[in-house]
Protein backbone atom coordinates (compact mmCIF):
# COMPACT_ATOMS: atom_id res chain seq x y z
CA UNK A 1 0.00 0.00 0.00
CA UNK A 2 1.43 3.76 -1.09
CA UNK A 3 0.89 6.42 1.38
CA UNK A 4 0.09 9.48 -0.70
CA UNK A 5 0.37 13.13 0.40
CA UNK A 6 -2.95 15.13 -0.82
CA UNK A 7 -1.31 18.74 -1.39
CA UNK A 8 -4.97 19.84 -0.94
CA UNK A 9 -5.87 18.00 2.18
CA UNK A 10 -1.88 18.17 3.22
CA UNK A 11 -2.32 14.96 4.71
CA UNK A 12 -0.40 11.52 4.31
CA UNK A 13 -3.33 9.07 3.39
CA UNK A 14 -3.37 5.34 2.28
CA UNK A 15 -3.60 4.39 -1.81
CA UNK A 16 -7.21 3.16 -1.52
CA UNK A 17 -8.13 6.83 -0.91
CA UNK A 18 -7.25 7.87 -4.34
CA UNK A 19 -7.68 6.55 -8.22
CA UNK A 20 -4.72 6.92 -10.54
CA UNK A 21 -5.64 9.02 -13.35
CA UNK A 22 -3.01 8.74 -16.01
CA UNK A 23 0.22 10.75 -17.06
CA UNK A 24 0.49 14.11 -15.94
CA UNK A 25 1.25 17.47 -18.30
CA UNK A 26 -0.79 16.04 -21.26
CA UNK A 27 -2.40 19.09 -23.03
CA UNK A 28 -5.95 18.61 -24.80
CA UNK A 29 -5.08 19.79 -28.43
CA UNK A 30 -6.61 23.64 -28.52
CA UNK A 31 -7.96 22.94 -31.94
CA UNK A 32 -9.03 19.58 -32.82
CA UNK A 33 -9.98 19.38 -35.66
CA UNK A 34 -6.39 20.78 -36.69
CA UNK A 35 -4.54 18.02 -35.59
CA UNK A 36 -3.01 14.98 -38.10
CA UNK A 37 -3.64 11.60 -37.52
CA UNK A 38 0.26 11.06 -36.00
CA UNK A 39 -0.87 14.53 -33.79
CA UNK A 40 -3.80 12.41 -32.54
CA UNK A 41 -2.35 9.60 -31.87
CA UNK A 42 0.62 10.77 -29.75
CA UNK A 43 -2.22 12.33 -27.88
CA UNK A 44 -4.34 9.52 -27.06
CA UNK A 45 -2.41 6.64 -27.08
CA UNK A 46 1.71 7.15 -27.00
CA UNK A 47 2.68 7.93 -23.04
CA UNK A 48 6.54 7.60 -21.55
CA UNK A 49 6.21 4.86 -19.89
CA UNK A 50 9.76 5.95 -17.91
CA UNK A 51 11.68 3.13 -16.25
CA UNK A 52 12.37 6.16 -13.13
CA UNK A 53 10.57 9.34 -12.79
CA UNK A 54 7.27 9.91 -13.31
CA UNK A 55 4.84 12.69 -14.06
CA UNK A 56 1.40 11.35 -12.98
CA UNK A 57 -2.53 12.62 -11.92
CA UNK A 58 -3.96 11.35 -8.95
CA UNK A 59 -7.82 11.47 -7.83
CA UNK A 60 -8.75 11.61 -3.97
CA UNK A 61 -12.06 9.89 -4.52
CA UNK A 62 -12.55 9.46 -1.10
CA UNK A 63 -11.39 12.54 0.20
CA UNK A 64 -11.37 15.72 -1.31
CA UNK A 65 -12.66 14.45 -4.51
CA UNK A 66 -9.75 17.02 -6.19
CA UNK A 67 -7.12 15.95 -9.07
CA UNK A 68 -3.60 16.49 -7.99
CA UNK A 69 -0.43 15.69 -9.50
CA UNK A 70 2.23 13.67 -8.19
CA UNK A 71 6.61 13.05 -9.46
CA UNK A 72 7.25 9.14 -8.67
CA UNK A 73 9.99 6.57 -9.16
CA UNK A 74 8.40 3.63 -10.81
CA UNK A 75 10.88 1.55 -9.67
CA UNK A 76 10.65 2.14 -6.20
CA UNK A 77 7.47 3.48 -6.21
CA UNK A 78 8.54 6.03 -4.39
CA UNK A 79 6.78 9.13 -4.26
CA UNK A 80 8.97 12.20 -4.65
CA UNK A 81 6.39 15.02 -4.25
CA UNK A 82 2.96 16.24 -5.12
CA UNK A 83 1.40 19.56 -5.93
CA UNK A 84 -1.44 21.06 -7.02
CA UNK A 85 -3.25 20.37 -10.70
CA UNK A 86 -1.87 23.93 -11.88
CA UNK A 87 1.01 23.99 -10.34
CA UNK A 88 4.09 23.89 -13.04
CA UNK A 89 5.81 20.40 -13.50
CA UNK A 90 8.82 20.45 -10.88
CA UNK A 91 12.25 20.96 -12.37
CA UNK A 92 14.77 18.55 -12.55
CA UNK A 93 16.51 20.26 -9.74
CA UNK A 94 13.60 20.56 -7.60
CA UNK A 95 12.78 16.53 -8.04
CA UNK A 96 17.08 15.68 -7.38
CA UNK A 97 16.08 17.81 -3.89
CA UNK A 98 12.95 15.56 -3.08
CA UNK A 99 15.37 12.77 -3.82
CA UNK A 100 17.87 13.06 -0.96
CA UNK B 1 21.04 -33.18 -27.93
CA UNK B 2 20.06 -36.27 -25.92
CA UNK B 3 16.84 -37.49 -26.59
CA UNK B 4 14.41 -37.34 -23.65
CA UNK B 5 11.78 -40.43 -23.32
CA UNK B 6 10.49 -42.96 -21.09
CA UNK B 7 13.40 -45.18 -20.59
CA UNK B 8 15.88 -42.19 -20.63
CA UNK B 9 13.39 -41.34 -17.47
CA UNK B 10 14.14 -44.95 -16.20
CA UNK B 11 17.45 -45.25 -17.26
CA UNK B 12 18.63 -42.68 -15.09
CA UNK B 13 16.38 -42.86 -12.17
CA UNK B 14 17.88 -46.17 -11.80
CA UNK B 15 21.25 -44.75 -12.02
CA UNK B 16 20.51 -42.64 -9.18
CA UNK B 17 19.69 -39.22 -11.05
CA UNK B 18 23.51 -38.59 -11.30
CA UNK B 19 24.35 -37.67 -14.58
CA UNK B 20 21.83 -35.41 -16.67
CA UNK B 21 23.89 -33.50 -19.33
CA UNK B 22 23.23 -30.10 -19.56
CA UNK B 23 20.82 -29.18 -21.44
CA UNK B 24 22.09 -26.11 -23.28
CA UNK B 25 25.37 -24.51 -23.43
CA UNK B 26 26.61 -20.92 -22.03
CA UNK B 27 28.13 -19.43 -25.26
CA UNK B 28 30.23 -16.31 -24.84
CA UNK B 29 29.20 -13.67 -27.17
CA UNK B 30 30.34 -13.86 -30.74
CA UNK B 31 31.07 -10.77 -32.60
CA UNK B 32 28.08 -11.39 -34.81
CA UNK B 33 24.52 -12.59 -35.84
CA UNK B 34 22.17 -13.07 -38.39
CA UNK B 35 19.34 -12.33 -35.35
CA UNK B 36 19.84 -11.23 -32.09
CA UNK B 37 16.56 -11.57 -29.89
CA UNK B 38 15.93 -9.08 -27.18
CA UNK B 39 14.95 -11.08 -23.96
CA UNK B 40 15.32 -14.79 -22.87
CA UNK B 41 11.19 -15.50 -22.09
CA UNK B 42 8.97 -18.14 -23.65
CA UNK B 43 7.99 -15.92 -26.54
CA UNK B 44 12.21 -14.84 -27.16
CA UNK B 45 13.69 -18.27 -27.18
CA UNK B 46 10.77 -20.26 -29.05
CA UNK B 47 11.34 -17.48 -31.83
CA UNK B 48 14.96 -18.37 -31.82
CA UNK B 49 13.54 -21.56 -32.37
CA UNK B 50 11.23 -21.53 -34.87
CA UNK B 51 13.42 -19.55 -36.99
CA UNK B 52 16.43 -22.15 -36.44
CA UNK B 53 13.70 -24.95 -37.48
CA UNK B 54 11.17 -23.44 -39.75
CA UNK B 55 13.70 -20.54 -41.47
CA UNK B 56 16.77 -22.42 -41.52
CA UNK B 57 17.91 -19.16 -39.68
CA UNK B 58 20.67 -20.58 -36.86
CA UNK B 59 23.20 -17.87 -36.13
CA UNK B 60 20.79 -16.41 -34.03
CA UNK B 61 21.48 -15.06 -30.41
CA UNK B 62 19.36 -14.42 -27.59
CA UNK B 63 20.18 -11.92 -24.92
CA UNK B 64 18.58 -12.07 -21.72
CA UNK B 65 19.70 -8.79 -19.12
CA UNK B 66 18.56 -11.44 -16.01
CA UNK B 67 17.88 -15.10 -15.96
CA UNK B 68 16.54 -17.27 -18.41
CA UNK B 69 12.47 -17.26 -18.03
CA UNK B 70 12.48 -15.15 -14.92
CA UNK B 71 10.50 -12.68 -16.00
CA UNK B 72 7.14 -12.34 -17.42
CA UNK B 73 7.11 -15.87 -18.21
CA UNK B 74 7.89 -17.32 -14.73
CA UNK B 75 5.39 -14.85 -13.38
CA UNK B 76 2.48 -15.32 -14.78
CA UNK B 77 -0.75 -17.61 -13.72
CA UNK B 78 0.19 -20.39 -16.46
CA UNK B 79 -3.83 -19.92 -17.86
CA UNK B 80 -4.20 -21.17 -21.70
CA UNK B 81 -6.90 -20.06 -23.82
CA UNK B 82 -8.16 -18.91 -27.01
CA UNK B 83 -11.97 -17.94 -27.38
CA UNK B 84 -11.57 -14.04 -27.53
CA UNK B 85 -14.21 -12.16 -29.19
CA UNK B 86 -12.63 -10.21 -32.14
CA UNK B 87 -11.48 -12.86 -35.13
CA UNK B 88 -8.21 -11.76 -35.27
CA UNK B 89 -7.60 -12.13 -31.66
CA UNK B 90 -9.19 -15.72 -31.76
CA UNK B 91 -7.34 -16.36 -34.64
CA UNK B 92 -3.96 -15.65 -33.49
CA UNK B 93 -4.66 -17.20 -29.84
CA UNK B 94 -5.97 -20.03 -31.78
CA UNK B 95 -3.01 -20.53 -33.61
CA UNK B 96 -1.12 -20.66 -30.63
CA UNK B 97 -3.52 -23.12 -29.24
CA UNK B 98 -2.88 -24.92 -31.55
CA UNK B 99 1.10 -25.37 -31.33
CA UNK B 100 0.22 -26.08 -27.87
CA UNK B 101 -1.26 -29.32 -28.57
CA UNK B 102 1.64 -30.69 -30.27
CA UNK B 103 4.65 -28.72 -27.97
CA UNK B 104 5.83 -31.26 -25.90
CA UNK B 105 6.46 -33.81 -28.53
CA UNK B 106 7.82 -31.08 -30.84
CA UNK B 107 10.43 -29.66 -28.80
CA UNK B 108 11.08 -33.59 -26.75
CA UNK B 109 10.42 -31.49 -23.81
CA UNK B 110 7.19 -32.24 -21.17
CA UNK B 111 5.25 -28.67 -20.65
CA UNK B 112 2.77 -30.51 -18.67
CA UNK B 113 0.12 -28.84 -20.96
CA UNK B 114 -3.04 -30.01 -19.67
CA UNK B 115 -6.91 -29.11 -21.32
CA UNK B 116 -8.83 -28.95 -17.96
CA UNK B 117 -10.66 -26.85 -19.66
CA UNK B 118 -11.28 -22.74 -18.59
CA UNK B 119 -14.58 -21.82 -17.44
CA UNK B 120 -15.51 -17.89 -17.19
CA UNK B 121 -18.43 -16.77 -14.77
CA UNK B 122 -21.29 -14.59 -15.23
CA UNK B 123 -22.89 -13.12 -12.11
CA UNK B 124 -25.03 -10.76 -13.93
CA UNK B 125 -27.08 -10.49 -16.93
CA UNK B 126 -24.54 -8.54 -18.55
CA UNK B 127 -22.12 -10.72 -18.06
CA UNK B 128 -24.06 -13.55 -19.69
CA UNK B 129 -25.25 -11.52 -22.70
CA UNK B 130 -20.99 -10.48 -22.90
CA UNK B 131 -20.18 -14.06 -22.45
CA UNK B 132 -22.84 -15.55 -24.84
CA UNK B 133 -22.17 -12.90 -27.15
CA UNK B 134 -18.37 -14.08 -27.41
CA UNK B 135 -19.74 -17.98 -27.18
CA UNK B 136 -21.71 -17.07 -30.20
CA UNK B 137 -19.15 -15.61 -32.15
CA UNK B 138 -16.43 -17.82 -31.65
CA UNK B 139 -18.43 -20.59 -33.09
CA UNK B 140 -19.02 -19.14 -36.29
CA UNK B 141 -15.05 -18.80 -35.83
CA UNK B 142 -14.33 -22.19 -35.53
CA UNK B 143 -13.33 -22.07 -31.46
CA UNK B 144 -14.52 -23.85 -28.83
CA UNK B 145 -16.63 -22.61 -26.48
CA UNK B 146 -19.86 -23.26 -24.28
CA UNK B 147 -22.47 -21.90 -22.53
CA UNK B 148 -23.04 -24.24 -19.35
CA UNK B 149 -26.05 -23.42 -16.41
CA UNK B 150 -25.27 -22.46 -12.98
CA UNK B 151 -25.71 -26.71 -12.43
CA UNK B 152 -23.94 -27.50 -15.41
CA UNK B 153 -21.28 -24.92 -14.23
CA UNK B 154 -20.94 -27.22 -10.49
CA UNK B 155 -21.18 -30.29 -11.85
CA UNK B 156 -17.76 -29.25 -14.16
CA UNK B 157 -16.40 -27.72 -11.27
CA UNK B 158 -17.75 -29.15 -8.10
CA UNK B 159 -15.90 -26.66 -5.34
CA UNK B 160 -18.31 -23.75 -6.82
CA UNK B 161 -20.16 -21.74 -4.93
CA UNK B 162 -23.77 -22.03 -6.47
CA UNK B 163 -26.32 -20.68 -4.11
CA UNK B 164 -28.83 -17.92 -5.04
CA UNK B 165 -27.73 -16.66 -1.85
CA UNK B 166 -24.10 -15.47 -2.44
CA UNK B 167 -23.21 -11.87 -2.91
CA UNK B 168 -22.59 -12.57 -6.87
CA UNK B 169 -24.25 -15.10 -7.75
CA UNK B 170 -23.46 -17.53 -10.50
CA UNK B 171 -25.55 -16.76 -13.01
CA UNK B 172 -24.29 -19.59 -15.81
CA UNK B 173 -20.43 -19.79 -17.39
CA UNK B 174 -18.63 -20.18 -20.79
CA UNK B 175 -16.69 -23.04 -21.08
CA UNK B 176 -13.69 -23.48 -23.32
CA UNK B 177 -12.76 -26.83 -22.78
CA UNK B 178 -9.45 -27.01 -25.35
CA UNK B 179 -8.13 -24.18 -22.46
CA UNK B 180 -6.21 -25.30 -19.62
CA UNK B 181 -2.44 -24.52 -18.44
CA UNK B 182 0.94 -25.53 -18.39
CA UNK B 183 4.52 -25.56 -16.97
CA UNK B 184 5.65 -22.57 -17.57
CA UNK B 185 9.17 -22.69 -16.80
CA UNK B 186 9.53 -26.06 -18.69
CA UNK B 187 8.42 -23.76 -21.57
CA UNK B 188 11.37 -21.41 -21.03
CA UNK B 189 13.95 -24.36 -20.72
CA UNK B 190 12.28 -26.60 -23.78
CA UNK B 191 12.40 -23.99 -25.80
CA UNK B 192 15.97 -23.05 -24.83
CA UNK B 193 17.44 -26.48 -25.10
CA UNK B 194 15.67 -27.33 -28.40
CA UNK B 195 16.76 -23.95 -29.44
CA UNK B 196 20.32 -24.26 -28.45
CA UNK B 197 20.47 -27.94 -30.21
CA UNK B 198 19.90 -25.84 -33.23
CA UNK B 199 22.70 -23.33 -33.09
CA UNK B 200 21.37 -20.30 -30.88
CA UNK B 201 23.14 -18.84 -28.56
CA UNK B 202 21.29 -18.25 -25.37
CA UNK B 203 23.27 -15.18 -23.64
CA UNK B 204 22.34 -14.52 -20.09
CA UNK B 205 23.30 -11.68 -17.83
CA UNK B 206 23.83 -9.27 -21.23
CA UNK B 207 21.88 -6.51 -20.83
CA UNK B 208 21.29 -4.57 -23.93
CA UNK B 209 22.12 -0.84 -23.55
CA UNK B 210 21.91 0.91 -26.86
CA UNK B 211 20.44 -0.01 -30.22
CA UNK B 212 23.47 0.71 -33.26
CA UNK B 213 22.46 2.08 -36.20
CA UNK B 214 24.16 2.34 -39.61
CA UNK B 215 24.42 5.82 -41.84
CA UNK B 216 21.34 4.91 -43.39
CA UNK B 217 19.24 3.83 -40.71
CA UNK B 218 19.13 0.23 -40.58
CA UNK B 219 20.25 -1.84 -37.54
CA UNK B 220 23.80 -2.47 -37.14
CA UNK B 221 24.00 -4.64 -33.87
CA UNK B 222 23.60 -3.87 -29.64
CA UNK B 223 25.81 -1.98 -27.31
CA UNK B 224 24.92 -4.71 -24.08
CA UNK B 225 26.47 -4.82 -20.56
CA UNK B 226 29.41 -7.91 -22.09
CA UNK B 227 30.59 -5.68 -25.39
CA UNK B 228 28.96 -4.59 -28.74
CA UNK B 229 27.61 -7.57 -31.03
CA UNK B 230 26.74 -6.94 -34.77
CA UNK B 231 23.38 -8.28 -35.98
CA UNK B 232 21.41 -7.95 -39.22
CA UNK B 233 18.04 -8.27 -37.51
CA UNK B 234 16.62 -7.45 -34.46
CA UNK B 235 13.60 -8.89 -32.30
CA UNK B 236 12.35 -7.04 -29.36
CA UNK B 237 10.79 -9.61 -26.92
CA UNK B 238 11.60 -7.89 -23.74
CA UNK B 239 7.99 -7.85 -22.40
CA UNK B 240 7.89 -5.24 -19.88
CA UNK B 241 11.08 -3.50 -21.05
CA UNK B 242 10.07 -2.63 -24.73
CA UNK B 243 9.52 1.19 -24.29
CA UNK B 244 12.83 1.37 -22.72
CA UNK B 245 14.63 -0.39 -25.51
CA UNK B 246 12.66 1.31 -28.35
CA UNK B 247 13.67 4.18 -27.21
CA UNK B 248 17.07 3.30 -27.66
CA UNK B 249 16.04 3.14 -31.53
CA UNK B 250 14.77 6.51 -30.79
CA UNK B 251 10.51 5.01 -31.22
CA UNK B 252 8.10 5.65 -29.28
CA UNK B 253 5.17 3.17 -28.70
CA UNK B 254 2.50 3.11 -27.35
CA UNK B 255 2.96 0.81 -24.21
CA UNK B 256 2.34 1.18 -20.52
CA UNK B 257 3.56 -0.84 -17.81
CA UNK B 258 1.56 -1.97 -14.52
CA UNK B 259 1.96 -4.40 -11.81
CA UNK B 260 0.04 -7.80 -11.96
CA UNK B 261 0.12 -9.94 -8.60
CA UNK B 262 -0.39 -13.27 -8.23
CA UNK B 263 -0.27 -16.05 -5.35
CA UNK B 264 -0.45 -19.95 -4.76
CA UNK B 265 -1.56 -21.50 -1.51
CA UNK B 266 0.03 -24.51 0.46
CA UNK B 267 -0.64 -27.39 -1.23
CA UNK B 268 -3.40 -29.67 -0.80
CA UNK B 269 -4.98 -32.90 -2.17
CA UNK B 270 -6.30 -32.48 -6.04
CA UNK B 271 -9.50 -30.56 -5.01
CA UNK B 272 -9.96 -27.96 -8.52
CA UNK B 273 -10.59 -29.68 -11.53
CA UNK B 274 -10.50 -26.58 -14.09
CA UNK B 275 -9.11 -23.24 -14.38
CA UNK B 276 -11.97 -20.64 -13.32
CA UNK B 277 -12.34 -17.03 -14.56
CA UNK B 278 -14.41 -14.42 -12.89
CA UNK B 279 -14.01 -10.86 -14.36
CA UNK B 280 -17.16 -9.17 -11.95
CA UNK B 281 -15.31 -10.21 -8.96
CA UNK B 282 -11.98 -10.40 -10.71
CA UNK B 283 -10.32 -13.57 -9.66
CA UNK B 284 -8.79 -16.40 -11.62
CA UNK B 285 -7.61 -19.85 -10.00
CA UNK B 286 -6.59 -23.77 -10.64
CA UNK B 287 -4.47 -25.96 -9.07
CA UNK B 288 -1.01 -26.58 -9.70
CA UNK B 289 0.22 -30.15 -10.17
CA UNK B 290 1.92 -29.69 -6.63
CA UNK B 291 -1.03 -29.01 -5.65
CA UNK B 292 -0.65 -25.37 -4.72
CA UNK B 293 -4.23 -23.40 -5.18
CA UNK B 294 -2.65 -20.58 -8.02
CA UNK B 295 -4.21 -17.00 -7.82
CA UNK B 296 -4.35 -14.28 -9.67
CA UNK B 297 -5.39 -10.78 -8.90
CA UNK B 298 -6.02 -7.50 -11.39
CA UNK B 299 -3.20 -5.30 -12.81
CA UNK B 300 -2.51 -2.46 -10.35
CA UNK B 301 -3.88 1.31 -11.87
CA UNK B 302 -0.32 2.93 -11.81
CA UNK B 303 2.38 2.96 -14.16
CA UNK B 304 5.52 1.04 -12.22
CA UNK B 305 8.43 -1.41 -13.14
CA UNK B 306 8.70 -2.98 -9.77
CA UNK B 307 7.66 -6.18 -9.79
CA UNK B 308 5.31 -5.95 -7.01
CA UNK B 309 2.04 -4.46 -5.53
CA UNK B 310 0.35 -3.39 -2.98
CA UNK B 311 -1.22 -5.82 -0.63
CA UNK B 312 -5.30 -4.79 -1.30
CA UNK B 313 -4.89 -6.07 -4.21
CA UNK B 314 -4.16 -9.28 -3.20
CA UNK B 315 -6.58 -9.05 -0.34
CA UNK B 316 -9.72 -7.90 -2.71
CA UNK B 317 -8.79 -11.00 -5.02
CA UNK B 318 -9.14 -13.66 -2.10
CA UNK B 319 -12.03 -12.00 -1.03
CA UNK B 320 -13.44 -13.05 -4.47
CA UNK B 321 -11.64 -16.34 -4.36
CA UNK B 322 -13.26 -17.53 -0.98
CA UNK B 323 -16.38 -16.30 -1.47
CA UNK B 324 -17.00 -18.34 -4.29
CA UNK B 325 -14.96 -21.19 -2.98
CA UNK B 326 -16.33 -21.26 0.61
CA UNK B 327 -14.11 -24.48 1.07
CA UNK B 328 -10.97 -22.57 0.54
CA UNK B 329 -11.32 -19.76 3.39
CA UNK B 330 -9.29 -21.74 5.82
CA UNK B 331 -6.19 -22.32 3.13
CA UNK B 332 -2.43 -20.70 3.88
CA UNK B 333 -1.17 -18.85 1.35
CA UNK B 334 2.66 -19.35 0.94
CA UNK B 335 3.85 -16.57 -1.10
CA UNK B 336 2.73 -13.92 -3.43
CA UNK B 337 4.54 -11.83 -6.03
CA UNK B 338 3.91 -9.43 -8.68
CA UNK B 339 5.35 -9.24 -12.56
CA UNK B 340 5.02 -5.80 -14.58
CA UNK B 341 3.20 -6.09 -17.17
CA UNK B 342 3.46 -4.28 -21.33
CA UNK B 343 -0.30 -3.48 -21.78
CA UNK B 344 -1.70 -1.16 -25.12
CA UNK B 345 -4.44 0.87 -25.13
CA UNK B 346 -6.49 -1.46 -27.12
CA UNK B 347 -5.13 -4.61 -24.92
CA UNK B 348 -3.85 -6.27 -28.16
CA UNK B 349 -0.41 -7.03 -28.68
CA UNK B 350 2.30 -5.95 -31.20
CA UNK B 351 4.13 -8.10 -33.51
CA UNK B 352 5.18 -6.42 -36.33
CA UNK B 353 8.27 -4.68 -37.82
CA UNK B 354 9.13 -1.21 -37.10
CA UNK B 355 9.55 1.93 -38.47
CA UNK B 356 13.11 0.88 -38.38
CA UNK B 357 14.65 -1.31 -41.06
CA UNK B 358 15.65 -4.41 -39.46
CA UNK B 359 14.02 -3.94 -36.23
CA UNK B 360 11.16 -5.81 -35.03
CA UNK B 361 9.11 -5.96 -31.97
CA UNK B 362 6.96 -8.44 -30.25
CA UNK B 363 5.17 -6.57 -27.23
CA UNK B 364 2.04 -4.92 -25.32
CA UNK B 365 0.96 -8.49 -24.33
CA UNK B 366 -0.42 -7.43 -21.49
CA UNK B 367 -1.66 -10.00 -18.94
CA UNK B 368 -1.93 -12.54 -21.97
CA UNK B 369 1.36 -13.14 -23.21
CA UNK B 370 2.16 -16.51 -21.84
CA UNK B 371 -1.05 -18.53 -23.07
CA UNK B 372 0.49 -16.97 -26.55
CA UNK B 373 4.04 -17.97 -26.44
CA UNK B 374 3.93 -20.47 -29.19
CA UNK B 375 2.12 -18.70 -31.13
CA UNK B 376 3.74 -15.71 -30.72
CA UNK B 377 7.38 -16.41 -30.81
CA UNK B 378 6.33 -18.60 -34.29
CA UNK B 379 4.54 -15.81 -35.89
CA UNK B 380 7.54 -13.22 -34.71
CA UNK B 381 10.19 -15.81 -36.47
CA UNK B 382 8.25 -15.92 -39.77
CA UNK B 383 8.23 -12.06 -39.30
CA UNK B 384 11.58 -11.39 -39.41
CA UNK B 385 12.48 -14.45 -41.36
CA UNK B 386 10.65 -12.95 -44.53
CA UNK B 387 10.51 -9.20 -43.54
CA UNK B 388 7.06 -8.94 -43.65
CA UNK B 389 3.82 -10.51 -41.24
CA UNK B 390 2.53 -13.52 -41.47
CA UNK B 391 -1.47 -13.10 -42.64
CA UNK B 392 -2.23 -14.29 -38.23
CA UNK B 393 -0.39 -11.17 -36.65
CA UNK B 394 -0.52 -8.72 -40.00
CA UNK B 395 -2.97 -6.20 -38.18
CA UNK B 396 -1.25 -5.80 -34.89
CA UNK B 397 1.18 -3.61 -35.96
CA UNK B 398 2.41 -0.55 -34.22
CA UNK B 399 0.41 1.72 -37.10
CA UNK B 400 -2.84 1.08 -35.73
CA UNK B 401 -3.21 3.13 -32.99
CA UNK B 402 -1.92 5.92 -36.08
CA UNK B 403 -5.43 4.61 -38.23
CA UNK B 404 -7.46 3.60 -35.88
CA UNK B 405 -7.72 0.03 -36.73
CA UNK B 406 -7.88 -1.48 -33.41
CA UNK B 407 -8.82 -4.74 -31.90
CA UNK B 408 -10.12 -3.45 -29.33
CA UNK B 409 -10.32 -6.33 -26.92
CA UNK B 410 -9.64 -4.07 -23.60
CA UNK B 411 -14.04 -2.91 -24.41
CA UNK B 412 -14.31 -6.87 -25.17
CA UNK B 413 -12.79 -8.42 -23.06
CA UNK B 414 -14.02 -11.41 -20.69
CA UNK B 415 -11.29 -10.64 -18.30
CA UNK B 416 -9.52 -7.80 -17.87
CA UNK B 417 -6.28 -8.43 -19.17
Amino acid sequence: MLLIRCPYCEADRAEVEFTYAGEAHIDRPEDPSALSDAEWEAFLFLRSNPRGTHFERWYHIHGCARYFNAVRDTVSDKFLMTYKAREPRPTELEIADAKK
Amino acid sequence: MAHFSFSTLVRKAIGGDKDWPQQWAKPEPKSDYDVIIVGAGGHGLGAAYYLAKEHGITNVAVLEKAWLGGGNTGRNTTIIRSNYLYDESARLYDHALDLWEGLSQEINYNVMFSQRGVMMLAHTVHDVQILKRHIHANRLGGVDNEWLSPEEAKAFCPPLNISSKSRYPIMGAALQRRGGVARHDAVAWGYARAAAARGVDIIEQCAVTGILRAADGRVQGVETTRGTIGAKKIAICAAAHSSVIMDMAGLRVPIECYPLQALVSEPIEPAFPCVVLSNTVHAYISQSDKGELVIGAGTDQYVSYSQGGPLHSIEHTVAAICEMFPIFTRLRLLRNWGGTVDVTPDRSPIIAKTPVQGLYLNGGWGTGGFKATPGAAHLLAWTVAKDEPHPINAPYTMERFRTGRLIDEAAAAAVAH
